[in-house]
């Protein structure tokens, strides 16, 4: 392990796998044909920390452009970081290259959003699920095909279809594909990248099923990348909330869904419709006004106080909020919940509305 | 002028009211693999100034519907188009093109699912919003701009006056969508169609979306079917559902008690299946087995019965009809009184 101190370590008893440390990702955009001038740079990850445990599934949520998908990437070093650091069992990913960093990818892989798209349509199944293993030189021909049809038959897909081609397959058996190909070369963790938005409802269900089975076959990791938040409430034991490329709320998935504490956690749990009359008409939505910035020039200060109904002139649109552990496991990055006035707040007496109606008030 | 056979029309609206009645509707594709029967004798009613959801997977025929009522199915050349849609007292599948372009646009207008391809981008905001009301309304460019620029005020685009000779490249996702919904609603329609109009959108953006939906129907007193896969976004917003399966309506009533106690065991199965925020967590989900039916080769009894946990061999024999089971609501299912007493739940 890293000596370095860092925020957001784990609380539930388990030991790290993977150690994100202040990890930032910027885009350059650059002007000019020959001779490209960088103007300007898009900060889709702009300094994220958290840590994610041996055998647990974090969620990780927020809205298109919020740098999610970018960060799943990063950690497998598919784009390379800006700075920062991104830890695999105590070692350091970001500066490895070549063979070695191909010998550490055996252990992470990843499950992409489209099934369509994320299969070669030139490819069979037995040689899309096979390639991994033939990449890192695991095993005989004769082994690999064995192996091939063993995963076809754990993710479900009858094995002696394995001569097919995609195109022969349906969006969920494809993602099952996907599944297979990600779990071919026995990794510990896998990255999760919006695996059920692409299907149909009555579909979803049933990937999300295999998903959780698997985890507990083989004991893995996961990082779950989405936008629903139903969904992530279900498959997660912990869940990091990100806005324009930072983390603001990580906690426990009970204590977050029932005390959300960041006002941005809280009007994204108050605007996901419950497909439930009874219960909508119960519910007082949070509604946001405005669009999400730009990560081009993301806003000063705290990137959510433009559109914070309880944001403070001279406090949060000067200085960054760190995140912080408000109570133990619960971490937040926002100064009206880590500042020293807003004691009744941390204790869950409060939540920002109150304070936000309280301060139009006043 | 109303067609004779109404009586299974999947509403009870009150008679007098009823804005749209859709009798039989079938559209077949032809294609190469056979006829695609994409839309399979749907009739509903929609009353005026009615919040209708319209739910379904893909490829169920919800947006076929929907492009059959304003008129787009007779556009492509492999479609056969049978039954009646009645607005207003005009047929709409007879009536002559150009007396469908001036009730297309102004009685009926309809938002699409992806305000990223459907607004042209080489068109400003001003000639996009401007066309509907020179056209329709026969308003001089002067007023139209007027107009224009009060309805995107209306759908809360800020400065709205500085922006409408922007294009729609300068706009984002949700700012898109709410120009489309301006545009949509620039003719004040009877008739709103709003296909997938969330779907693209992210959550924050989704719930100002469907608000704004609402109250401008309320306002503009327009009725609007609202098309979607996804039930949540129905359940707060509509009045009625109406719930589609390979082309055809499986169940219709009001939202509540539909919601509360479906009366087929496709609407159990969607709602089973996606987590829900206000209920606590379950170890594995409820899955609805199996896929959706092939279109082109429907099976001869009930399309659900193969994923059905509830089939007997009468459903794999013959479809069932959409009935009346309770005050206003329907189900095509031959269990459904087993349903609708709530034999079944230890069974689902």
């Amino acid at each position: 392990m890293s000596g370095a101190t860092v925020d957001a370590t784990g609380t539930l008893g388990g030991d790290t796998l993977v150690r994100v440390e202040d990890l930032r990702v910027h885009f350059p955009i650059t002007s000019g044909i020959v001779f490209q001038r960088k103007i300007g740079a898009v900060h889709a990850v702009d300094g994220l920390t958290f840590d994610v445990l041996r055998g647990e599934t974090l969620g990780l949520v927020g809205e298109s452009g919020c740098g999610k998908s970018t960060t799943g990437r990063a950690i497998l070093q598919l784009i390379r970081p800006t700075t920062g650091r991104v830890l695999y069992e105590g070692g350091d990913l970001a500066h490895l290259k070549g063979t070695r960093l191909r010998e550490q990818r055996k252990r992470m892989q990843m499950i992409f959003q489209d099934p369509y798209a994320s299969l070669n349509s030139r490819m069979t199944i037995g040689d899309i699920i096979g390639e991994p293993l033939l990449v890192h030189r695991m095993g005989s021909a004769k082994e690999r095909k064995a192996k091939v049809r063993e995963l076809l038959e754990t993710v479900g897909i009858n094995p002696n279809t394995l001569n097919r081609y995609p195109h022969e397959f349906s969006g969920g058996q494809r993602q099952r594909v996907g599944i297979a190909r990600a779990l071919a070369v026995e990794p510990n963790f896998i990255v999760c990248d919006e695996p059920i938005s692409a299907l149909d409802v009555s579909i979803r269900a049933q990937i999300i099923n295999l998903l959780q089975q698997l985890q507990r076959d083989f004991g893995l990791t996961y990082l779950f990348i989405a936008h629903d938040l139903s969904v992530v409430r279900h498959i997660s034991d912990r869940v990091a909330v990100m806005y324009l490329g930072r983390v603001v709320e990580l906690a426990e998935n009970a204590i977050l869904y029932e005390n959300p504490m960041h006002p941005y956690t809280q009007a994204l749990l108050s605007a996901v419709p419950i497909p439930d009359p009874a219960a909508e008409e119960l519910r007082r939505p949070v509604v946001l006004t405005g669009d999400v910035p730009s990560p081009v020039e993301p806003p000063s200060g705290c990137h959510f106080h433009t559109r914070c109904p309880a944001a403070q002139d001279g406090l949060c649109d000067v200085q960054d909020p760190p995140l912080l552990e408000v109570r133990p496991g619960h971490w937040a990055a926002c100064h009206l919940i880590t500042g020293a006035d807003y004691p009744h707040i941390r204790a869950g007496e409060d939540d920002l509305a109150v304070v936000a109606e309280g301060g139009a008030a006043a | 002028m109303l067609p004779g056979v109404a009586i299974d029309s999947a509403s009870m609206s009150v008679d007098g009211n009823t804005l749209l009645r859709l009798t039989e509707l079938t559209v077949d594709f032809a294609s190469q693999e056979g006829t695609v029967h994409a839309v399979n004798r749907v009739s509903f009613d929609v009353a005026a100034g009615e919040l209708v959801g319209l739910v379904g997977e893909s490829g169920c025929g919800k947006s076929v519907t929907a492009n059959a009522i304003i008129g787009l199915t007779g556009m492509v050349p492999n479609a056969a188009v049978s039954g009646a849609i009645d607005f207003l007292g005009k047929d709409l599948l007879t009536l002559p093109e150009p007396e469908l372009r001036a009730i297309r646009g102004r009685d009926i207008s309809m938002i699409f699912q992806d305000p990223v391809t459907s607004l042209n981008p080489v068109l400003s905001i001003e000639r996009l919003m401007t066309e509907g009301l020179e056209v329709h309304l026969g308003l001089s460019h002067g007023d139209a701009v007027k107009r224009s620029i009060e309805l995107l005020g209306e759908v809360g685009i800020p400065k709205a006056a500085n922006r409408i000779k922007d294009y729609p490249h300068q706009f984002s996702g949700g700012m898109r969508q709410r120009v489309m919904i301006a545009i949509a609603l620039s003719c004040n329609p009877k008739l709103l169609l709003a296909d997938e109009p969330t779907t693209a959108l992210d959550v924050t953006i989704q719930a100002q979306i469907l608000r704004l939906l609402k109250s401008l129907s309320r306002e503009h007193e327009a009725a609007v079917i609202v098309i979607t896969h996804d039930l949540g976004v129905v359940a707060g917003m509509c009045q009625r559902i109406l719930v589609m399966y390979a082309g055809r309506i499986v169940e219709s009533g009001p939202a509540k008690p539909l919601f509360a106690r479906p009366h087929h065991p496709y609407t159990i199965g969607l709602l089973k299946s996606v987590p829900r925020l206000n209920e606590p967590r379950a170890d594995s989900l409820q899955t609805i087995m199996g896929l959706p039916p092939d279109l082109a080769h429907l099976p001869p009894g009930c399309a659900f019965a193969p994923r059905c946990f509830l089939a007997t061999d009468e459903c794999w024999a013959a479809g069932p009809e959409l009935e009346p089971t309770d005050e206003g609501r329907m189900s095509a299912c031959f269990h459904r009184d087993q349903l609708r007493a709530g034999e079944t739940e230890a069974v689902a």
